[in-house]
């Protein structure tokens, strides 16, 4: 029984920031149309820059409880770095798929070195603060405290993001974008505004996915490569565009991922792999995505 | 008969046909030229264009799919992988030491796995097939990564120096790898083009074209797309196992990151550095990209900033790769067009 709510909690923390990334990429290749590989070096960049953010904050006096907000600050800021690379992409938007991917892959190689550069080769963490809340005790298993946090704010920030999307006048021209650009121009959306709003939106939550998992890991280099294929096996479970179909990628992902881990180690990836395929063969569009081929 | 209708439908391919029918003999000039090579360059040049041969194979098969059929695949670093892995088991674990029957086996071997991956994957098109390629590809990377007993986990494989016509080849790594090895693998090179461009140029590849252009009326007229996708998906899955082979006897090991997708993603863009849209232009993006990255990693250990910038540039500025710039001064001297 302990075991299982191990796996289940382990696996939800893990779904929190996994979706926290699919939805960014769901938002994007929603709206623009592209699949962004550099979705995984934004989580990278979060990550990193939350060591900065919060390791210069308690230098500064913060009493380490702070340092949840100060994290998911940082996140946010330095999700700003979506607005130049979204111009960069506008160059691209009436091409090709292949040219949209293999951009984002070079953008990808790119902030690979910007880390290395920057952060140096080793792996960095923050344990420090990670036990500042504590811990929990849920059906006799004690989670720390930072962990249910971060699945929290996932779900305050799916729902957030459900909102602005469903009830919102933004949200409205949003969708009306991703459903046809060309109409919504005629009707008198300025859709260069409304594409830049929306990568940066999805760089966001890509770089406060990065920024909350850090206390609970270190920032290496290979995050940024690891976790695309991640987010793309939950976009694929859950189908392309879907932000529902990321919530759900996401949780069966993680458990899967957290299941394999206790029960057979050596199958932590491969499990996951097999459950993309198994969905890719089953049914082609995800599970809430839209019948496309 | 279908074929009219498809140039009529597409007059600016029969304008660059002119330049196709040079694409072999473009690619033929270069292996000539290089065969000249081992009298004036270094040996470690000539080991340098070893890589060069394996990527230009596998790319000869690639562009089958992404140029001639529309179809990009972002896991065809598992076909490299799968020779590669191939070469490191006959040779280390069974003493097969014959290169001949190397090849044979790990296009036997990558032939069989992409018949079963690709009739999964050729059933989707565009953005859903290369993840779904991705996800094999990955697969089968942490398949390599994990089974250590297997495969030797991320220490990878050792590859034996294999027979060459079943002769043995005295004398040290790197005159085997300059000499008989450099002009085996060439004249492998050379086979394969020809092999590749009968194919292009053959009713099966127009049917391939037909597919790209638009696969609806193709199918119209009576192209089996399913098949003729599985075919050529197959057909360059041996390339790339072949590619792969060569490339796991320049290094002597097999490792698993030969099959990871930043790879495949390697070989994406070595087709579009080369222009996917010629015949010969992803095997001369093989040889632009692994001198690039010589050069720059002589110069910056942040080499792969770099080739992200040079990409990232090439799909701004340059979409046709190196022979659509080529295409283009050749046709402004011709006459202003």
């Amino acid at each position: 029984m302990t075991e299982l709510v191990d796996v289940v909690l382990g696996g939800t923390f893990h779904a929190a920031v996994l979706f926290l990334v699919a939805a960014g990429l769901q938002l994007v290749f929603g709206v623009q149309k592209i699949v962004n590989l550099a979705c995984g070096s934004f989580y990278a960049l979060g990550a990193y820059f939350g060591i900065t953010a919060v390791g210069m904050a308690l230098k500064l006096g913060m009493p380490a409880p702070l340092f949840f907000p100060v994290l998911t600050l940082a996140g946010l800021a330095i999700g700003l770095v979506g607005l130049p690379i979204e111009r960069v992409l506008r160059t691209i938007y009436r091409r090709d798929e292949s040219y949209q991917l293999l951009i984002t892959f070079g953008f990808l190689l790119m902030f690979q070195y910007v880390f290395r550069f920057l952060w140096g080769a080793t792996p960095r963490s923050m344990d420090n603060v990670y036990m500042a809340y504590g811990t929990t005790q849920i059906w006799g298993v004690r989670v720390p405290t930072y962990n249910l946090l971060v699945i929290a704010a996932s779900l305050g920030i799916a729902v957030a993001l459900g909102l602005l999307l469903e009830r919102t006048r933004t949200g409205r021209i949003v969708r009306a974008t991703a459903e046809n650009r060309d109409m919504a121009e005629g009707l008198g959306v300025n859709a260069s505004k409304i594409f830049a709003l929306v990568f940066t939106v999805g760089c966001m939550l890509g770089t406060v996915g990065g920024a909350l998992v850090v206390p609970s890991s270190a920032a290496s280099l290979d995050m940024a490569v690891e976790l695309v294929v991640e987010a793309f096996a939950v976009v694929v479970i859950g189908g392309l565009g879907s932000m529902r179909g990321a919530l759900v990628g996401a949780l069966i992902v993680g458990l899967m991922r957290a299941a394999a881990i206790s029960l057979m180690p050596e199958m932590e990836m491969l499990s996951v792999y097999l459950v993309v395929v198994a969905a890719l063969i089953l049914k082609p569009a995800g599970l809430f995505g839209k019948a496309t081929a | 008969m279908s074929i009219p209708s498809i140039d009529i439908s597409s007059p600016v391919r029969a304008q660059r046909s002119v330049l196709r029918v040079n694409g072999l003999w473009v690619l033929l000039g270069l292996l000539a030229i290089m065969a000249l090579l081992p009298m004036v360059a270094s040996p470690y040049a000539i080991i340098l264009m070893l890589p060069f041969m394996g990527y230009g194979i596998a790319l000869l098969g690639f562009n089958l799919l992404f140029g001639t059929t529309g179809l990009l695949s972002f896991g065809h670093a598992l076909f490299l992988g799968t020779g590669a892995y191939t070469a490191a088991v006959l040779t280390f674990k069974f003493g097969v030491l014959s290169f001949e029957l190397l090849l044979i086996t790990a296009a036997l071997i990558s032939g069989l796995i992409s018949l079963a991956v690709g009739a999964l994957c050729v059933r989707y098109t565009r953005i859903f097939f290369g993840m779904l390629t991705l996800a094999f590809g990955m697969l089968f990377h942490s398949f390599l990564y994990k089974f250590y007993n297997i495969t030797g986990g991320d220490q990878g494989m050792r590859v034996l120096r294999p027979l060459l016509l079943g002769m043995e080849w005295r004398g040290g790594k790197t005159a085997f790898l300059t000499g008989p090895f450099y002009y085996y693998a060439l004249a492998l090179f050379a086979l394969l083009s020809l092999a590749m461009w009968r194919i292009t140029a053959s009713p099966f590849g127009l049917h391939l074209r037909a597919i790209r252009e638009n696969a609806g009326k193709a199918a119209y007229v009576g192209v089996q797309i399913f098949r003729m996708r599985l075919a050529a998906f197959v057909i360059s899955a041996v390339y790339g196992g072949i590619g792969g082979v060569i490339l796991a006897v320049t290094t002597g090991l097999a490792d698993p990151e030969l099959a990871y997708w930043t790879h495949s993603g390697n070989l994406v863009f070595m087709a579009v550095l080369g222009g996917s849209g010629t015949f010969a232009g992803p095997a001369i993006g093989a040889l632009a990209f692994v001198l690039l990255q010589d050069f720059v990693m002589s110069i910056t250990q942040y080499w792969r900033f770099v080739m992200g910038a040079v990409l990232v540039l090439l799909v701004v500025f340059m979409p046709q790769g190196l022979s659509g710039a080529a295409e283009f001064l050749v046709n402004r001297r011709k006459g202003g067009r």
